[in-house]
């Protein structure tokens, strides 16, 4: 149960500098508006702001009352605003109206805006063409790296994703690389850097970039962590990787994750887990030891698990039976504090379990599962798509219809005419007719396509060839790689042995591999490349794989001489997921360090799941 | 006391069928059943399979930690961060703005309210160093003024320091107006974030470089900085000519002008491009911004004639035909809603309106509302299915669905009835009866009603697993004895009530000696 590390695991950088780097650099932000002023916080950034400020150290710096960016006039009287945003059009416009109406009552007052992490042009043209340009004064505010947990650093941007795998916008590469030039600053350099995907080549030329225009900084100092690897969500232009990210989970925090939705590291739980009639935000993190010892593990070993726990608080609350004064006294003081934090945490973890077994158990899951496992193996394709089809026309959850279509069209390398046409068609019928929009998304990433015969690909393909230059033909023709996929799930799955032939039975309480985070069922593609890729020390021999990846120009090594590397630096590895990591690939990687000796930091763009990837591509938002 | 459901996790692959996770699952108890059941251990002999049953441990966890809450439960609340009404620490920033929004309607008021909430005094009690719930554990101690660590404290015993004083110089601050950047220089210069004028490069070959400049850094921000550069220097004819051959500039030109709404110019864009689908679906899109029923429908029409595929073709005129039904409808309903005198709204009051939801909802709308009318109305299933030629299958699912809730149990019958040319009729569901059991269940179907569908499973497993599962004891005892079951007829004697008469008709065909069981 809840394996421990081995004793040789090397030690975690301490990153909750981080925090007191943002922190500080908020503090010089707000001081920069000297006096009273009301904070407007743009609500995507409050949960992140919680977890380095409170309200107290806002007011210390003069912050007077706070309100959330929203489109609804401000009724703040103050004479100074300060605005704490995203780079987003909507919010300029926001601001502009604001100001603008101010300006038309002949009040004057001061404006601030603070965009985190970084502003855009594309904003700056907003406040120009709407005249206020010069009425605000803008800046930066780097919060890029917020450590969610010993392990995990998060820069909180769930937008990566369908900004770049949906628009092709590049423009969150340059704070990834900003990220990286900080973390290099701080823990680095990194001796080895391997990484695969279209984006993670452009994250790592650009870093490269940075460091070379800023060089000497990082030079002559030991490395903290050994290896860094990119790699992108959607690892090749095939996005085969979305597999992982499309399953079910079932590890207890990703099961969480999926059931209530982790937000900056904290959960609400509702009266139904705590058996009250409040709801509670709960923080997870190895802080919780309860948690701690159940993240990782499938969710059928955790009923075992906590029970075992509640058997032994109780007899440890029993022994206060028989105790004599000064024994009593002793136990108070000493135990019953933690005592009583174990008990609180034990009865929420249960509580959770509970709930999640209700509300799997309503949606049939074992039938999901069941359907889920025979998509990655490629048989009963007409019972699955027949499954999927039912779920459809009984209207049950439109995010999870999507998904399983996604999941059907990615294992099947597309749908086939026929399916994709009536499966479309009843979808519309069930959720509505403007998710004609989402499956036009759908289509440009690559997620949910329609099988095509090989030949008018190629006919197109030349037809736009004879149109572009010399240098743009190379792009172009990537992009028609990508149209043109073929079969690829099935050779790579094969390849990498993703999922492992099991005689008898997968004992998911010893779990022999990091399948045990689909229940024996799937190894995730992005761990097993991290894993074949960190036991050769680089790409070679799995020139087959990248070939299959369609990413033979985007598969990079870059070692440095390793003399001065410690080797408990050398077991550390720094993985960096652009467009998001599940939590089951977080536990399967753990799992994996546990394993060889090795320990893992996640930098992730945001914590994802299904549902967020569905809901990133939808048109409808709900 | 209502199911027990099997659980089990079994972690084994049967049969090489690649189900690897079976997580079946056990049905929970009604709320006030669950209170009961954790407080008294009279219902332990229930559980049937109690080796087996992961979650029985879960139960005794509960019960073990239950019991403890009143020894514990006195002064829990120092232990935890305050928390209010909705969840959020109190003193969390999420919280305060809460505050403030409520308050915001009587400024001096709520200032003060706001004041004393947050106070120091009131504040610094709140998180205890040993809660796993405060804030951050990062602050413990440091929420006094003056006492925080400051920044260069921070490094002092890191090489980085050099980091430091990038801080004290934030980037809107730079100014540098001098014309003789390169463009790989000026591109560089805008990554940084500094101000940087585009103005001297004017020649189409300049621009075009500047351009190249910006994509091979692969700084998003920078291509569409540079872009906006040049959507006002170029005539668009230009500007879309030479980003045809430029993929990525143009990706972000297409994202730029959807983020600030520059409909027209994107539309002439992909006209340019001849991508007419884009073109269509774009001009289709802008249907979602407008609010008024009658004035989306008029829009919609506008749709119609676009380029879209064939496929799409048909789902634009039936998304037009569908909202004109609505509104028809929708005008219908609410006046005889409001007029009183019909029935069915009177019982069943509307919840919402029917504008703008799916058809397969508004279907389940007729059938609930409408279901008798003739073909000849807009509002009757029958027209609704022809119209927009609904599957047998997913008519059937909604019928039943809508019937089942009114509990109209003759419409359910009737669903499913069919006459042969004899005359005989026959029960037959394009769905499978296993379906249809589940979705009457779902809408609290009498026994009686389930039991006529549960018998009418054909699969024999299926059938018991059904009967099992929704406590339709004559099923299970029938099948039983047409199985000559005797050990499961037993076995299953123990989960009905004790003296029911369940459990004298087994009793009965235990001692009947007319079967011959076959064990």
């Amino acid at each position: 149960m809840a394996f421990p590390h081995r004793p040789d695991a090397p030690e975690l950088p301490d990153f909750s500098m981080l925090k007191r780097l943002a922190r500080d650099q908020l503090i010089y932000l707000l001081e920069q508006l000297p006096g009273k002023k009301d904070l407007f916080i743009e609500a995507d950034l409050m949960s992140p702001l919680d977890r380095i400020a409170n309200v107290s150290i806002l007011k210390q710096h003069e912050v007077d009352k706070l309100y959330k960016v929203e489109n609804k006039p401000a009724l703040s009287s103050n004479e100074q605003l300060c605005f704490l945003v995203r780079p987003r059009i909507k919010n300029m416009r926001y601001i502009a109206s604001l100001v603008n109406a101010d300006k038309l009552a002949g009040r004057t007052r001061k404006y601030k805006v603070i965009f985190s992490p970084q502003k855009f042009y594309a904003c700056e043209m907003v406040l120009e063409e709407e005249g206020i340009y010069g009425d605000v004064s803008c800046d930066e505010w780097a919060f890029s790296l917020l450590p969610l947990d010993v392990d995990l650093l998060s820069m909180e941007l769930p937008e990566f994703f369908r900004d770049y795998f949906l628009e092709g916008d590049q423009r969150w590469i340059n704070t990834v690389a900003q990220a990286l030039h900080l973390l290099s600053t701080l823990y680095g350099p990194f001796p080895n850097c391997y990484g695969i995907g279209r984006c993670a080549k452009m994250a790592y030329e650009l870093w490269r970039n940075l460091e070379e225009e800023e060089d000497g900084e990082t030079k002559g100092r030991r490395p903290e962590i050994g290896h860094i690897f990119l790699l992108d969500r959607g690892i090749s232009v095939s996005d085969v990787d979305f597999v992982t990210a499309l399953c079910s989970q079932v590890v207890y925090e990703g099961l969480v994750d999926d059931t209530f939705r982790i937000k900056c590291g904290s959960v609400d739980f509702g009266p139904e887990v705590t058996s009250s009639d409040k709801s509670l935000k709960v923080l997870l993190n190895a802080e919780d030891k309860v948690f701690n010892e159940i993240r990782n593990e499938h969710f059928s070993n955790v009923f075992g698990f906590l029970s075992q726990k509640a058997r032994n608080l109780q007899a440890q609350y029993d022994r206060r039976r028989g105790m004599d004064i000064k024994q009593m006294k002793n136990f108070v003081s000493q135990e019953l504090k933690g005592l009583k934090q174990e008990h609180r945490l034990l009865s929420l973890h249960i509580g959770a379990c509970e709930s999640i077994m209700k509300k799997k158990t309503k949606q049939d899951f074992q039938e999901l599962i069941k359907t889920e496992h025979a998509l990655l193996e490629g048989f009963n394709i007409r019972e699955s798509t027949s499954y999927i089809e039912e779920h459809i026309d009984r209207q049950v959850s439109p995010i999870e219809s999507l998904r399983l279509m996604c999941l059907l069209s990615i294992t099947e390398n597309g749908l086939i005419p026929k399916d994709y046409r009536s499966l479309k068609t009843q979808y519309l019928q069930s959720y509505g007719p403007e998710h004609l929009l989402t499956f036009s998304n759908l289509r440009r990433a690559g997620l949910l396509t329609e099988q095509a015969p090989g030949d008018t690909l190629t006919a197109v393909e030349s037809k736009v060839s004879k149109l572009v230059t010399d240098k743009a033909a190379g792009k172009i023709t990537d992009a028609f790689s990508s149209l043109a996929k073929r079969s690829n799930f099935r050779a790579i799955s094969k390849k990498l042995n993703l999922i492992p032939r099991v005689d008898g039975e997968y004992d998911l309480k010893v779990p022999r591999d990091m399948a045990y985070v689909f229940g024996g069922a799937y190894v995730p593609l992005s761990c097993r490349i991290i894993e074949q890729v960190l036991e050769r020390r680089s790409w070679q021999g799995l020139d087959e794989v990248v070939r299959l990846l369609n990413c033979s120009d985007f598969a990079f090594t870059d070692m440095t001489k390793e003399d001065k590397a410690s080797s408990e630096s050398l077991r550390l590895i720094l993985v960096v997921f652009l467009g998001g990591c599940t939590f089951s690939e977080i536990s399967a990687l753990r799992f994996l360090g546990r394993e060889k000796g090795y320990r893992f930091i996640f930098l992730t763009t945001a914590v994802t799941n299904s549902a967020r990837l569905m809901e990133a591509m939808s048109e409808v938002k709900a | 006391m209502t199911t027990g459901l099997i659980l089990f996790f079994q972690s084994g692959r049967p049969l090489g069928a690649g189900v690897r996770l079976g997580l079946g699952l056990r049905m929970n108890r009604t709320k006030g059943d669950e209170e009961e059941y954790w407080n008294s251990s009279k219902f332990k002999a229930f559980t049937f399979d109690d080796e087996d049953d992961e979650l029985s441990q879960l139960k005794e966890s509960k019960r073990a930690v239950n019991s403890l809450r009143d020894f514990v439960d006195d002064d829990d609340d120092d232990d935890l961060e305050r928390v209010s009404w909705s969840g959020e620490p109190v003193g969390s920033i999420s919280w305060s703005i809460r505050e403030t929004a409520g308050n915001s309607g009587s400024t001096h008021e709520g200032r003060e309210q706001l004041k004393s909430r947050n106070s120091f005094s009131s504040y610094a009690q709140l998180p205890k160093p040993t809660s796993t719930y405060s804030l951050s554990s990062f602050f413990r101690g440091r929420t006094r003024p003056g006492s925080f660590q400051s920044l260069s404290d921070a490094l002092s015993d890191t090489p980085a320091k050099s980091y430091a004083p990038e801080l004290g110089r934030p980037k809107g601050e730079y100014r540098d107006y001098s014309n003789d950047w390169s463009p790989s220089d000026t591109v560089r210069r805008l990554r940084k974030g500094k101000v940087c004028s585009l103005e001297r490069f004017r020649s189409l070959q300049d621009k075009l470089q500047l351009l190249e400049e910006a994509v091979s850094m692969h700084d998003g921000n920078v291509i569409t900085a540079v872009l906006i550069f040049l959507k006002r220097t170029l005539s668009k004819e230009i500007l879309f000519r030479e980003l045809e051959v430029r993929q990525v500039a143009l990706r972000h030109l297409i994202h730029f002008l959807k983020e600030i709404g520059d409909q027209k110019l994107l539309l002439d864009l992909f006209r340019f491009l001849d991508r007419t689908e884009e073109l269509a679906l774009s001009h289709y899109r802008e249907h979602l911004n407008i609010q008024d029923p009658d004035k989306r429908k008029e829009f919609l029409k506008t749709c119609v004639g676009l380029p879209f595929s064939a496929e799409d073709s048909a789902h634009i005129q039936d998304h037009y035909t569908l909202l004109e039904r609505q509104i028809i409808i929708e005008a219908n309903d609410r006046h005889l809603e409001s007029a009183g005198q019909t029935e069915i709204f009177r019982k069943h009051p509307r919840k919402a309106s029917i504008l703008n939801m799916p058809l397969v909802t508004t279907l389940f709308y007729s059938c609930f509302y409408h279901y008798t009318e003739a073909e000849g109305t807009f509002s009757s299933p029958v027209n609704l299915k022809k119209t927009f030629k609904i599957p047998d299958k997913q008519y059937v699912l909604t019928a039943l669905a809508a019937r089942a809730k009114l509990r109209a149990w003759n419409d359910v019958d009737a669903l499913f009835t069919t006459k042969n040319w004899l005359g005989y009729t026959k029960k037959r569901a394009p769905i499978g009866f296993h379906r249809v059991v589940e979705i009457l269940h779902k809408n609290n179907a009498p026994v009686q009603i389930l039991q006529e569908y549960v018998n009418l499973v054909e699969d024999v497993d299926t059938k018991l697993n059904l009967a099992t599962k929704f406590k339709c004891h004559d099923v299970v005892i029938d099948t039983y004895r047409d199985l000559k079951d005797r050990q499961q007829l037993l076995a299953y004697r123990s989960k009905v009530d004790k003296g029911s008469a369940e459990e004298e008709k087994i009793d009965a065909l235990l001692s009947s000696s007319q079967i011959r069981w076959k064990n």
